[in-house]
């Protein structure tokens, strides 16, 4: 589990979490309204029933009872009355979900990526990172797909959920009126590690957000390409690929550069940096031999950069 | 009509005379019935042994959430076991125990017939039932499952396991359910006796008039989404997965137009036991008979247009979620004017406070909580923070055990007598049934609270601010299994150690109540003529 | 059915008019009670199938509505002659199934069963005939799902409409089938005489059922084949 992503769900009010974007409070209106209308009709009905279960308790085999067993005006009554109420309720249900629906036209759009189990957040620059970085007061638009089977988006702080279906496209969209980390929850059922694929919005000032995109364009500074590849290693391959010699769901990549590999079609390759970048952006062009086509493509996930920094690191590992 | 009211009789003495139970002997002559009562009792052996098989489980995924970290299983065994749970409780108790065991068993003779139309069929479609059951048996063992019990794709159709089985599991019990209503329906037509006019049926007849429709006109689209996600696993169809072409939003479509009405055919039975049960035990004529067999019908029929509220964030168009949202509202209306009309009841009544009595309070305040708390959801803001959260488990939780098992437990101990010729012991029985209600709410209410914070479904593993409450709530789950032990015990135990029922312990004025506890195998020796309503407690008063 | 018949065999009946499998189940009070019973459970039943076919034809035009080229492209491939043949067919054996039910309420035990044989005739002509189309189909490769191998099809989405019309045809199919063997059964007891002018109800209730097979096979032949 990724510990890093265990932001935790800041409480705002005995029922609800805190109200950390611009339509949670219009939201909570909904929850209020429904909240109290359900504790005036409850208390009512289990007052009205505490009544009778003492003033009509059986005392002898001879009770008589009432024999009124109907009366439209009151049958009318309380069919009206809870009708007009229902419908006060779709209608402030309905403004929140509208409001919570349309993104201002000037949102900054970010593009969410949810696979079996993590989430990948890439911005219009290129950046991909894993977690969601916002800038506060600010409306972003989250364009979201999946690449395997249905995920849910949901961050309780702001009051948004929206599923993320494979082969479409859904949004939703949040103004962070608050700094801070938020907890994102995978929140539809998607196999094995659902309850381990969480992420954050880490809501920054609009400078130091700027300040943070900007340094993605290019190599981390103070960072050697084959420290960064590391990093990215560890990130994104570590889970099928070992650097110490064990073969895992994946060839290992201990002294594999210059290292003629066979290939699953029985033909051999010579490992060099053109067949690293290939294999990453394009892992099924050419399989090792013994191994199963089921790694996925980081075409478009990965800057050239980091492709480099990677290709730099593997190169290292002799 | 006159009938005494209760009388006792000695303890340890055995009904006296021929009855459904041993007339014929052997368990042959069981397994080839046709006699709707002997039926009636196999469905409730049989649907009360997946009520354990389901309990097991959510014993089961709550000690595993008793705090965070792995328990007692890894998390592929958690998602198999909140599966198995809900396909259990859903398929193979919930759906078919009412109508299955209770309804079968009172409905003929309620109306004053001696079986059901077809009483062949009755049979078949308890051997329909045991197949569907022995298939998912065989899914579980086999490859396991572990989608959910709403199998939503691609994950269904992609994932490895026992998702064929299961489906065609449930695609045969698919047509026990059918058969049932169908059986019902016409039963209901056809085999009144003189004098038994639609308004002097016992409104638990209204209610299984209702489910029956729901179940023939429902059923089927639940056969054929069965039949697609099958096809989709072996032939790669490419009508819900997208890499094939298809859509998963249009697999939810078909899933929940028939999974909606189903929780109507899950709740309608149990309404209709709180009417006969509530009139009886507070020998009161029931408030708004009418409105009562109206709303439920009308509910029948509402439950077909409000599916798309189990997707408001599914991905389907704003439109489509407000319609959904508007309709939903109004289905709520006559389940609210029930609750209205069962207190009036109360009103003017002489409450006696026997078991089935308890089971009925505690269904009135648990399913009012679970009905309210549905308009939370049925509000399109508020359901987009509470979607597939703990309160959305608390709310199906609260409408379905709150509701329609208390309902089921009060109609079975207020039938058991008649049924099976004893009395059970009466303190034991409000015993279990504190027990289960101070178990229940332990259990469930706190899950408002966790979903309204944010805590999400279907999660094995989950962040430490909630542990607390989750530990809360699986404590609550062991009040609530013992209060189930401690009803097992009384009601198998009184099988034989019970006193002996008299025809009529409660004083009901309903047809049942005048057969022998336990009928005799025909229900009537000569077909009766119904000349009263179904609570006309004055007729028991001016007999005496 | 005469609405004047007693409730119980009447040793004095006419042996024609008498059959021995007539039997009033000890819960009804008159046979037309148990005979209406039965037809209304039928019916009742046909509804359900109604439901079923339904979600198919659902899922066509929402497939439809998605991919309208492919699904016209892709139909072409249909034998229309074929389809049109199998309508004609069904509709023959529809009517010899109403021949069927009126001889046995006329007490016409040999036509009965002519008739019941005749529709089967049909049924399995129908059946012939769908097993060449289908062969065809596996021929070309135009499978459902991942067995689509037709490499010339227009649109890639034409995989699709196969795989609903496969769905559609197939289960249809198979309700043929099942009618096959309902109207075999009725024909064997019709030969051993079991039905007569006062008990019928079995031949009438397979007829409701074969009915229905018919009309849908007459929403499905020009939606699948003519539309597409």
């Amino acid at each position: 589990m990724n510990d890093k992503n265990a932001v935790g769900v800041d409480l705002g009010t005995f029922w609800l979490p805190r109200q950390s974007s611009t339509i949670a409070a219009e939201m909570d209106l909904g929850w209020d309204v429904a909240y109290w209308l359900s504790v005036f009709f409850f208390v009512g009905i289990v007052a009205a029933m505490a009544y009778f279960m003492w003033r009509y308790r059986r005392r002898s085999e001879n009770d008589i009872t009432s024999t009124v067993d109907h009366s439209l005006p009151i049958e009318i009554t309380w069919t009206v009355i809870p009708s007009i109420m229902c419908v006060g309720l779709f209608l402030v249900g309905f403004k929140g979900y509208i409001n919570a629906s349309i993104a201002p036209a000037e949102s900054y759009e970010v593009q969410v990526r949810a696979q079996k189990w993590s989430w990948k957040f890439i911005y219009p620059n290129g950046t991909v990172a894993d977690e969601l970085r916002v800038p506060l007061g600010k409306p972003v638009r989250l364009i979201m797909s999946s690449t395997d089977v249905l995920h849910s988006f949901y961050v309780p702080e702001f009051r948004i959920k929206a599923d993320v279906v494979p082969g479409n496209y859904t949004t939703v969209w949040f103004e962070a009126t608050e700094l801070g980390e938020k907890q994102i929850f995978c929140t539809e059922y998607c196999g094995d590690d659902h309850s381990f694929m969480l992420a954050s919005v880490i809501v920054l000032e609009p400078a130091k957000f700027q300040e943070w995109l900007q340094s993605t364009e290019g190599p981390p500074a103070g960072v050697s390409p084959v420290e960064h590849g590391q990093k990215l290693f560890a990130r994104n391959c570590a889970s099928c690929h070992t650097v110490d010699g064990t073969a895992r769901v994946g060839p290992t990549l201990l002294k594999v550069f210059g290292k003629d590999e066979k290939l699953a079609d029985g033909s051999t390759v010579k490992v060099d940096e053109n067949y690293l970048r290939e294999s990453i952006l394009n892992p099924n062009a050419k399989v090792v031999f013994g191994f199963q086509p089921v790694m996925s493509p980081f075409k478009g996930l990965l800057k050239d950069h980091e492709l480099d920094a990677l290709i730099a690191y593997i190169k290292e590992l002799k | 009509m006159a009938e005494s009211l209760p009388i006792s009789a000695p303890h340890g003495a055995t009904p006296s005379g021929t009855n459904y139970l041993n007339a014929e002997k052997g368990i042959l002559s069981w397994l080839t019935t046709v006699d709707h009562k002997r039926i009636g009792v196999m469905y409730l052996v049989s649907t009360l042994i997946a009520f354990g098989a389901g309990g097991f489980f959510a014993l089961l995924v709550r000690l595993e959430l008793i705090a965070v970290g792995q328990q007692i299983m890894t998390n592929k065994q958690y998602n198999q076991a909140f599966t198995l749970h809900g396909a259990i409780m859903v398929f193979l108790f919930i759906i078919p125990s009412i109508p299955g065991a209770l309804a079968n068993f009172v409905l003929p003779i309620m109306v004053g017939a001696k079986d059901v139309a077809f009483p062949r069929l009755n049979l078949m479609s308890l051997y329909i039932y045991w197949l569907g059951a022995i298939i998912c048996l065989g899914a579980i063992v086999g490859g396991g499952i572990d989608t959910g019990w709403t199998f939503y794709t691609p994950y269904s159709s992609t994932v490895d396991g026992g998702v064929v089985a299961m489906t065609m599991g449930v695609f045969v019990l698919g047509f026990s359910s059918i058969l049932t209503g169908l059986n019902f329906i016409v039963t209901l037509h056809k085999l009144r006796a003189p004098g038994q006019d639609w308004f002097r049926l016992p409104l638990f007849l209204w209610a299984t008039y209702a489910t029956s429709i729901i179940q023939v006109l429902a059923t089927p689209v639940l056969a054929i989404t069965m039949l697609l996600l099958a096809a989709e696993r072996l032939f790669g169809l490419g009508i819900f997965d997208p890499a094939l072409g298809g859509d998963p939003v249009l697999f939810q479509h078909f899933f929940w137009f028939y999974s909606h009405p189903a929780v109507y055919i899950m709740i309608l039975p149990g309404m209709g036991i709180i009417s006969d049960v509530l009139s009886v035990h507070a020998r009161r004529k029931i408030f708004g008979y009418r409105a009562i067999a109206y709303s439920s019908v009308a509910l029948a029929l509402l439950s077909f247009l409000v599916w798309g509220h189990h997707m408001f964030v599914a991905g389907q168009s704003e439109l489509a979620s407000t319609i959904f949202s508007f309709l939903t509202f109004f289905v709520a209306i006559p389940s609210g004017v029930k609750v209205f009309n069962w207190l009036s009841t109360m009103w003017g009544g002489s409450i006696s406070y026997t078991t089935p009595m308890l089971f009925t309070l505690s269904f009135l305040f648990l399913f009012t909580i679970g009905g309210l708390t549905g308009v939370f959801l049925g509000m399109l803001s508020v359901d987009v923070h509470l979607h597939d959260t703990y309160f959305v488990i608390a709310h199906f939780h609260y409408v379905m055990m709150g509701g329609t098992v208390m309902a089921f437990l009060a109609g079975l101990h207020h039938w058991y007598p008649k049924m099976f010729g004893r009395m059970y012991n009466e303190t034991l029985g409000r015993i279990s049934c504190l027990l289960v209600f101070i178990g229940f709410n332990a259990t469930f209410f706190i899950q408002f609270i966790m979903g309204s914070r944010g805590m999400p479904r279907r999660y094995y593993n989950y962040l430490d601010q909630y542990q607390s409450m989750h530990a809360f709530s699986t404590v609550g789950s062991w009040i609530l299994g013992l209060g189930f032990l401690v009803m097992l015990y009384n009601l198998l135990t009184s099988l034989t150690k019970g006193a002996v029922a008299p025809a009529n312990p409660w004083g009901g004025v309903s047809l049942e109540w005048h057969t022998p506890s336990p009928p005799p195998t025909e229900n009537f020796h000569d077909t009766p003529t119904v000349n009263n309503g179904p609570y006309d407690y004055d007729t028991l008063r001016s007999a005496k | 059915m005469s609405s004047h018949a007693p409730a119980h065999d009447s040793p004095a009946g006419n042996a024609q008019d008498r059959s021995p499998q007539f039997h009033v189940g000890h819960h009804w009070d008159s046979a037309d009670a148990q005979f209406d019973a039965g037809k209304t459970g039928v019916w009742l039943f046909l509804v359900t199938e109604i439901l079923f076919f339904g979600g198919l034809f659902c899922a066509f035009f929402v497939f439809r509505s998605w991919y309208l080229e492919a699904f016209v492209s892709a139909h072409h491939h249909l034998d229309k002659v074929m389809g049109g043949v199998n309508t004609i067919v069904l509709i023959c054996s529809s009517l010899s199934m109403a021949l069927a039910v009126r001889a046995a309420q006329t007490n016409n035990k040999n036509q009965t069963v002519l008739l019941s044989v005749v529709t089967i005739g049909f049924a399995l002509m129908f059946l012939v005939i769908k097993y060449f189309e289908y062969a065809h189909k596996f021929h070309d490769g135009l499978l459902p799902g991942r067995y689509f191998t037709y490499a010339k099809a227009v649109f890639p989405d034409e995989r699709i409409f196969f795989g609903i019309y496969f769905m559609m045809t197939g289960i249809h199919g198979l309700h043929v089938l099942i009618g096959i063997g309902l109207i075999g059964w009725i024909a064997w007891r019709a030969q051993k005489g079991h039905f007569s002018s006062r008990y019928y109800a079995p031949v009438e209730n397979v007829g409701l059922y074969w009915h229905l097979v018919d009309l849908i096979w007459i929403y499905l032949f020009p939606l699948l084949y003519l539309v597409g």
